[in-house]
């Protein structure tokens, strides 16, 4: 399978990025690891008439902390995270991501703009309350995850934007977990399920719920979180609140997993990752 | 219409520049260009690892990585992994462990294999597996593969120090 005919460039600097990119028009696309867009494009359901490579372009590498803040560069492959276990939630999705070569190409930025509900990195944006920095020919602006992800594949980074950062607060009080199914290693997940949990002694002082695949987003599960908020925590307080977990989702059937098993799945996956992040197992 | 770009392929320690179209596929660069059929193409979809190369020392599927990508970047192909003659520790486990039946998924394998190496050179046996899951074997099963990883580590690290891949 080989790729329609598109014009490339490779600039060596985010301003040139920038220009090419919105010289080229709708039809120009970013290009970051290429394990989303290539496959897209050798199906030939991506036909992009000219392709921005971002690999030259330098500061858009790298895990770094300052104080309480992670910064992550765009261009960081999901290796990368996975072997910075510091990152908690944020490695232990990523070491979930496909297989190792995948995980050697494939970047966070990539993920992240290409708003796939079934990848496993947005949903854990939205319960570490991230944000990314796009900067396009009007300047530079700041995303919340919240509002990053519009609709199926659709996010609100701008035809002529870069992601160029990912922004997370540091997580050392929490407790995490993260419970993903699939068929095979390799595939994306039927549903998966992020946790997030602070305990002070037994009780549950805070924690967050984030569903992949439920929806054409990622979800937070807010139900459970109500339900668990201020409780003790135990197998069951936890396997209660877990019950709430396909609450207010409509997911669609798809080739694995009917809406039904779905429900069930983020149910089940729910109870197993509080757990997980409870440290009760 | 898309122009040729120029391309310098730094492919088991030798340059190569070629002017290529965008869309050339690492792969088809190798094999059809630079005639090193030891890649091979199992799925095309980015799944079966047969086209499992090392780019800059890291195993990537180079069906799913343009030519132009990969311009200026060391890569090491299932024909560098030994010297001329010789045979790298894994290729030499495979052939002892009877890890291969027809043979397709094993360059890929073993690119896979000596990364995995690389970066833990003691894996466990469920280290291995998981380190192997971008890769698929359709005859010989996975047990044999397996085994011949771990027997790979279990050579004494001096032997792997006596084949570096041939890289510039
Ligand atoms: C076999 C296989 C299995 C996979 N399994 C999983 C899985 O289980 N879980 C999972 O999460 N993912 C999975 N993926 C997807 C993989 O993680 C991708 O690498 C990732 O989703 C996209 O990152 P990329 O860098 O490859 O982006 P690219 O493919 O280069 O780009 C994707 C899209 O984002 C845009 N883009 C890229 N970078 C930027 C940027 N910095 N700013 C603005 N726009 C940008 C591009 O224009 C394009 O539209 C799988 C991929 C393959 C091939
Ligand atoms: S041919 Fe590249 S992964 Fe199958
Ligand atoms: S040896 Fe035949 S596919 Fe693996």
């Amino acid at each position: 399978m080989i790729p329609a005919q598109f014009d490339y460039a490779a600039p060596e600097t985010l301003e040139d990025a920038i220009r090419v990119l919105s010289e080229g028009g709708p039809e120009a696309k970013l290009l970051a690891g290429g394990h989303s867009l290539l496959p897209l494009m050798k199906l030939r359901l991506a036909t992009p008439s000219l392709l921005v490579d971002l690999r030259k372009v330098p500061g858009l590498h790298g895990v770094h902390r300052d104080n309480g803040t992670w910064r992550i560069g765009a261009l960081t492959p999901h290796a990368e995270l996975e072997h910075t276990a510091e990152l908690g939630l944020v490695a232990r999705a990523a070491g979930t991501i496909a297989d190792p070569q995948v995980r050697n190409r494939g970047t966070i930025g990539g993920s992240l703009a290409h708003g796939d509900p079934a990848s496993d990195l947005p949903a854990v944006m939205l319960v570490t309350e991230a944000s990314v920095t796009l900067r396009g020919p009007d300047g530079q602006r700041t995303v919340a995850a919240t509002e990053l992800f519009r609709d199926y594949m659709e996010t609100a980074v701008g035809t002529a934007e870069v992601l160029t950062e990912v922004r997370l607060g540091a997580m050392d009080a929490w407790g995490f977990g993260y419970q993903k199914f699939n068929r095979r290693s390799e595939d994306w997940a039927m549903v998966a399920v992020s946790a997030l949990v602070k305990q002070t002694g037994d009780v549950c002082e805070d924690v967050r719920i984030g569903l992949t695949n439920m929806g054409s987003v990622p979800l937070r599960a807010h139900a459970v979180e109500e339900a668990l908020r201020g409780q003790a925590i135990s197998a069951e307080s936890i396997a209660q609140a877990a019950e709430h977990a396909d609450e207010g989702t409509d997911p669609p059937a798809d080739l694995n997993a009917s809406s039904e098993y779905k429900r069930h799945l983020a149910r089940v996956l729910c109870r197993r990752a509080l757990a997980e992040a409870a440290g009760l197992k | 219409m898309s122009t040729t770009v120029a391309v310098r392929l730094n492919v088991n320690g030798a340059v190569h520049e070629l002017e290529v179209e965008p869309r050339l596929l690492l792969v088809h660069a190798l094999r059809d260009h630079l005639g090193l059929t030891g890649t091979h193409v199992g799925c095309d979809t980015s799944n079966c690892g047969a086209c499992t190369i090392h780019l800059d020392g890291k195993a990537v599927k180079s069906c799913t990585v343009l030519a132009v990508q990969a311009d200026g970047v060391p890569i090491t192909t299932i024909e560098g992994l030994a010297p001329e003659g010789g045979l790298h520790p894994v290729q030499e486990a495979f052939w002892n462990d009877h890890a291969l039946q027809c043979g397709f998924c094993t360059p890929g394998m073993i690119m896979a294999a000596t990364a995995l190496l690389t970066e833990n050179p003691n894996p466990t046996e469920q280290e291995v597996r998981h380190g192997l899951e971008g890769n698929l074997c359709r005859c010989t099963g996975y047990h044999n593969i397996v085994k011949a990883v771990l027997d790979a580590a279990n050579v004494k690290s001096a032997s792997l120090e006596q084949h570096p891949e041939v890289t510039a």
